[in-house]
């Protein structure tokens, strides 16, 4: 048998028929779905009297819409907003699928719920509605997003139509100095490839130094194989996802579990599998990072300068021009020394338990600048729960940051949790494109550290000559 | 979905690089739970000043671009969120093609199931029909699907290359789902074999 990927492997397991052209059904176990990119998915059901297929397979949670404050039990404000969620509640009831409301404790980002209550496994196919999907390939599955006529044609079918992408292999090697994070590693790689680089890709990342990532760490790094323009990120299971894994409620027990895990041992590349692309960077020369720029290829280390867009090649030219005079930037400042009004700490790439740890760390002991806006949003009611009991909750508070229920919040500003026109903000999140955080809100995306560094100094800071 | 076959007409031009769909259909025209209705606000904080009044100097509000149904665009056009509403507002204001010299992956598939079809071509090609754009009603250039061609202003034919599934679906403006349920048959025998192999899933 020749060498495989293991990418090549899931995908193998998972072709449902394939016609002579080469483009297969692919056989999708695990469907999550939000408000945002289904209502119009289930109306098209509707419309032509079609069925969910696998309701047992498909699980479903408000997140994008939700309120964080704590006076949610009120109901959505925004009529808009209050539809959509409520289309999803009666969407859920009619077909009888998995779902997580807003009053359950549980409830919380989709790709923090998928993980966190074990739908997530090694060696599944997992698709959403949702472009962080990739989030779900820190264990070994194929997790990609898909768009709402796709959303419709998995819930009628539980395929989808797919043309087998490429395989591509990021290396981190050696180990990450103290202060650099997942986040850095994921953000350098984009830095590093373009945010294009990844088109056509599959990615599996490896290396010593993403062996070295707890679970959290690798669902950071995959979460953002979408940035770099992958279709999904993969990593390969081993005995920190299964410890992570096993006793989940929807994790397989017993006799399965046995049978489960002897499977997912398989689940990795072979020694001498093809690679269409190969990336390498060295875990050493990773530093903490920011992004100056409205893409995330845009970072560049924290004791770096704004760069002058002359130096760079094509349409970026006008782009990083464009990128600059929407920041409100000047080429040969220092990263360091842009001041802050707004931190943002949570999102589906940083609002898990060990993101909201690390960023306690820094901010323990310590107040926030004052003037500033600052706010963590964990990422699902059950991390709320856990950073409560860890004590985690009251050092946030203590030093001035507001403390929210679960949901995407400030990650997309769809709900009032918005920048204004001019605002700066530090966010753990993954996009700073133009408007993201609210019309005309400037966004420096780094990790929880980083962003809690910045909250207490009031600018761009170092984490390593804080800690 | 509307069957496409050829358009031929003035292309506007957005020559910016990594346009994201944020962009394209900021995430406050999210709300909706129709498909409809979403060209007024197509690239809307670009396409709109503060106080909501036309900005005149974006592409399509200049006169000669208004009724555009071709956009020439930047590099990694459509990157970012998977949101499907940015094809749905791109065809509600009426474009039905796009060339680029490349696209984010999920919003290149978004657009076949909307009867819009996306055109990679090389570099210089599309540098030919971006400077053709800028003449505005001085040059027409021409799409065509069943030959994969495209043709600038002044005749020049550049070829691209489209799935032979897809280009098929657009052509015939062909409902997938109703493609894939004739092949229940091979659904439920992998249905059945996964529950043998894989029954934890
Ligand atoms: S947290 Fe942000 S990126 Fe993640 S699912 Fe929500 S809106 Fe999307």
């Amino acid at each position: 048998m020749s060498p495989k990927t293991l990418y090549d492997k899931i995908w193998d397991a998972h072709v449902a028929h394939q016609a002579d052209d080469g483009t297969c059904l692919l056989y999708i176990d695990r469907h999550l779905v939000h408000e945002v990119t289904s209502p119009q998915a289930f109306e098209g059901l509707r419309l032509t009297g079609r069925k969910v297929r696998a309701p047992d397979k498909t699980i479903a949670v408000p997140d994008h819409n939700v309120p964080t404050t704590w006076d949610r039990e009120k109901g959505i404000d925004n009529e808009e907003s209050r539809i959509q969620v409520e289309a999803l509640d009666q969407n859920a009831k009619e077909t009888g699928i998995h779902y997580y409301p807003v009053s359950d404790i549980r409830q919380g980002i989709v790709h923090i719920v998928g993980p966190e209550q074990g739908w997530t496994l090694p060696g599944m196919t997992v698709v959403c509605g949702d472009s962080h999907t990739a989030t779900h390939g820190a264990f070994g599955a194929l997790a990609h997003g898909i768009g709402t006529s796709e959303v419709e044609h998995v819930l009628a079918t539980q395929t989808l139509i797919q043309k087998k992408s490429k395989n591509m292999k990021v290396e981190i090697t050696g180990h990450l100095r103290p202060g650099v994070t997942a986040k850095d590693i994921t953000l350098s790689v984009i830095g590093k490839t373009g945010t294009a680089g990844g088109t056509g890709y599959v990615i599996e990342y490896m290396g010593s130094a993403i062996e070295d990532l707890s679970m959290e760490g690798r669902m950071t790094v995959c979460n953002m194989a979408i940035e770099g323009g992958a279709r999904a990120g993969l990593i390969a299971p081993d005995q920190k996802t299964f410890d992570y894994v096993q006793g989940r409620p929807h994790a397989p027990k017993g006799a399965q579990w046995e049978a489960a895990l002897a499977w997912w041992k398989t689940l990795k590349s072979d020694p001498d599998a093809h690679w269409d692309k190969v990336v390498t960077l060295r875990g050493e020369d990773i530093a903490p990072v920011v992004t100056w720029g409205t893409s995330p290829e845009d970072v560049l280390p924290i004791d770096a300068t704004v760069p002058d867009p002359s130096s760079f090649t094509g349409g970026k030219v006008e782009a990083a021009q464009r990128a600059l005079d929407y920041m409100g930037l000047k080429p040969g400042q220092k990263l360091q020394d842009i001041q802050i009004d707004t931190v943002f700490i949570g999102s589906c790439t940083n609002g898990r338990i060990e993101d909201l740890r690390a960023a306690a760390e820094i901010v323990k002991g310590r107040k926030i600048k004052e003037g500033m806006r600052a706010m963590v949003v964990p990422g699902s009611g059950l991390v709320r729960l856990q950073a409560e009991e860890e004590g985690l909750a009251d050092i946030f508070k203590e030093a001035g940051f507001e403390w929210r229920l679960a949901g995407c919040s400030m990650c997309l500003a769809m709900n009032p949790d918005q920048l204004s026109p001019g605002e700066r903000c530090a966010a753990t999140s993954n996009r700073n494109f133009e408007g993201r955080q609210g019309r005309g809100g400037r966004t420096h995306l780094m990790s929880p550290a980083m962003a809690a560094a910045a909250a207490v100094t009031g600018h761009l800071t170092d984490v390593r000559e804080l800690s | 979905m509307d069957k496409f076959t050829t358009i031929t007409g003035v292309a506007a031009p957005m020559p910016l690089v990594n346009i994201d769909t944020d962009m394209i259909i900021p995430k406050q025209f999210l709300k909706t739970i129709k498909r409809s209705g979403l060209g007024v606000n197509l690239f809307d904080e670009m396409r709109y000043t503060q106080d909501g009044k036309e900005n005149p100097d974006f592409v399509l509000n200049k006169p000669a671009y208004r009724k555009s149904e071709i956009l020439i665009a930047g590099d990694n056009f459509g990157c970012g969120s998977s949101r499907e509403h940015a094809p749905w507002a791109l065809l509600d204001f009426g474009i039905r093609s796009i060339i680029s010299t490349s696209f984010a992956d999920i919003f290149y598939s978004n657009c076949f199931k909307n009867g819009i079809l996306p055109i990679v071509l090389k570099p210089e090609e599309v540098a030919v029909l971006m400077k053709d754009a800028e003449k505005g009603e001085n040059a027409r250039i021409t799409v065509d699907l069943e030959s994969q061609t495209v043709t600038s202003a002044d005749g020049e034919v550049f070829h691209f290359e489209v799935d032979a599934f897809k280009k098929r679906c657009l052509l015939e403006g062909l409902d997938d789902i109703g493609l894939t349920m004739e092949k229940a048959s091979a659904i439920d025998a992998y249905e059945k074999a996964a529950a043998v192999e894989r029954p934890w899933v």
